[in-house]
């Protein structure tokens, strides 16, 4: 089989069962990841989990842009209302439940979705980008504004998640969140390959590539579009509720343009088109922003460009991408 | 027969320049039918009128008996009209059994499932086989598009089409940029198409157009200006007219 793109779809009989061994790879990769980051960093579990978070809004994205291939630099809208919904269900309303409060998260994310996506997909392109452009503010204003809920621009406090399964609580080091926030990544990753394999997935590759052909074919790209974005915006939620139940605070900053905006610098780094890609692309960003920033307080952000514009560069189709095409390449050659 | 396909006194101008003006024509399940005018004469323009691309100033489009004529392009395709591309609009990064997969399970509603991979749906595969083993394309099913030749590219144009199982289909030049050699087999796919399909072929190639229609309409400037058998078509005066100009009729006079 072929993959010299990033898109791990493509299927053959032969790669039938590589791509599930895939799964496995990808899953023993992530835990061996976890597992690594658990023991050299004992001491730092809440940028680790920081990063699981990040992960899942790269990896939201990646299904509407690398997948769909919508441009938006609006994407942490749909991670902030997970953030908030979960943040306010606790703050507010007593639901301490880190689940309950998760599927408040996702819920949350998934009509952000729903708006997002009924929204932006009514353009194409530059104007699209400035349609995403615009809700992200517009979301930003609103939580702003609404701070008797909200806490405005000091932030949501008063988060506070009971134990997990009644049985673990959220400690101070942060163990029980970053372990909940593996075990997150690691549900979500795998429906992930599910969906992105399924018909429903190779539609939306479909229209990526061309809408108008999809449309000759009966289907309709909007419905399908719209339909990729609510769940794009339930595993938003989920990251947006992991992040307001291991910090216990949500602040407008999840909300943000710069957030949506890093999002997809880090699914750029990485690649688009693969949830592999998404997930290097995080984690080479977030360590590589924190380790940097405290080696150079001063030039780190200049830094943080120079590594960008050498991957824009020199591998345009990401980290993970210009890899995956490598080895692939390798493995065909005699 | 109760015509499957109809179009009536379909119009349609940009600015003042009716650009298909009082269309009318009827087909039956089976038809062979070919298209063929000018340059100019407004094919594109027909042919985004009856798919639902192009909404008609007046004028009415009836698919088996019901009219569609405000239904939209997908409205229509789900109802069994269905067209291929005179360029090629295929998914460079896809297989051939992605594609014609995908309009199988678009056909029967289940393109939008989130589980399940279409290799390990059994009846999805039988019909995916069939459908590329008839075409000639079951070797290459599981290569990328962009990697195979641009004849068979045509041919999975049309299995793409008849996996959505049409009534009426549009095949708009279906050999057109095939190189000579290849044009054979693709001819053999038009020959083998569903005998209750009708099939209305717009082509420039007069060789494809005598061997594959039973029935000719010539559009000149937007309007028909003959509608009848092949051997017919050359000795009407207005169709030499409409294609040779003042030639024509000099090289009669002559």
């Amino acid at each position: 089989m072929t993959m010299t793109t990033t898109n791990e779809m493509t299927a053959a009989p032969p790669a039938h069962r590589r791509i599930a061994n895939a799964d496995l790879i990808g899953l023993a990769v992530i835990l061996l990841v976890a597992a690594v980051g658990y023991f050299l960093f004992p001491n730092n579990l809440a940028l680790l989990t920081r990063i699981i978070a990040a992960a899942l809004l790269v990896l939201s994205l990646d299904l509407v842009t690398g997948y769909c291939g919508v441009a938006t630099l609006g994407h942490a809208a749909l991670f902030g209302a997970g953030a908030y919904a979960a943040g306010i269900a606790s703050a507010h309303y007593g639901i301490n439940d880190p689940l309950a409060m998760l599927a408040f998260g996702i819920v949350a994310g998934a009509v952000a979705g729903l708006i997002c996506g009924v929204v932006i997909l009514r353009a194409h392109g530059l104007p699209q980008l400035v349609l995403s452009i615009a809700l992200i503010h517009l979301f930003h204003e609103f939580a702003n504004k609404a701070s008797s809920w909200t806490g405005g621009s000091d932030g949501l406090s008063g988060i506070a998640p009971t134990a997990l399964f009644s049985l673990y609580e959220f400690d101070l080091w942060g163990r029980t969140a970053y372990v909940f926030g593996v075990a997150l990544l690691v549900i979500v990753f795998l429906l992930l390959r599910l969906i992105v394999r399924s018909p429903f997935g190779m539609l939306c590759r479909g229209i990526k590539e061309d809408p108008i052909r999809i449309r000759s074919m009966g289907a309709s790209p909007k419905i399908a579009l719209t339909k990729m974005y609510v769940i794009s915006g339930a595993v938003a939620g989920v990251g947006g509720a992991l992040n307001a139940i291991s910090t216990q605070v949500v602040g407008l900053d999840s909300l943000s343009f710069t957030m949506s905006a890093e999002s997809l610098v880090m699914l750029v780094l990485g690649g688009t088109g693969s949830l592999f890609g998404a997930l290097t692309g995080t984690v080479v960003f977030m360590f590589f922003e924190d380790v940097v920033s405290a080696a150079n307080p001063f030039h780190w952000l200049t830094m943080v460009g120079a590594l960008l514009i050498a991957v824009v560069l020199f591998a345009p189709k990401g980290i993970y991408g210009t890899a995956a095409a490598l080895i692939t390449r390798r493995r065909e050659a005699p | 027969m109760q015509p499957i396909f109809e179009v009536r006194n379909l119009k349609r101008a940009f600015g003042g320049l009716a650009v298909t003006n009082d269309v009318s024509l009827s087909m039956a399940p089976g038809d062979r039918v070919a298209l063929i005018g000018p340059n100019g004469a407004g094919k594109t323009t027909f042919v985004n009128l009856v798919t639902g691309n192009l909404k008609p100033d007046s004028g009415a489009v009836l698919i088996g008996g019901e009219t569609v004529t405000s239904v939209d392009a997908i409205g229509r395709v789900r109802r069994g009209l269905v067209r291929s591309f005179q360029v090629t609009r295929l998914f460079a990064d896809m297989t051939p059994a992605e594609h014609v997969a995908l309009a199988v399970l678009q056909r029967s509603g289940r393109a939008g499932r989130l589980f399940g991979n279409f290799l390990g749906m059994p009846g999805v595969m039988a019909e995916v086989e069939d459908l590329l083993g008839k075409l000639g394309l079951k070797d290459l099913m599981h290569r990328k598009v962009s990697e195979i030749a641009y004849g068979q590219q045509r041919l999975l144009e049309i299995a793409v089409a008849l996996a959505l199982r049409p009534r009426v289909l549009l095949l708009d030049e279906p050999a057109a940029g095939v190189p000579q050699s290849d044009t054979g087999r693709i001819e053999q796919a038009l020959a083998d198409l569903p005998a209750d399909l009708a099939v209305l072929m717009i082509e420039h190639d007069m060789d494809l157009v005598f061997r594959f229609a039973k029935r000719v309409i010539v559009l000149a400037a937007g309007a028909i200006i003959f509608d009848g058998s092949p051997s017919e078509v050359t000795k009407d005066p207005r169709v030499r007219e409409a294609y040779l100009g003042s030639y024509a009729n000099a090289s009669h006079a002559a």
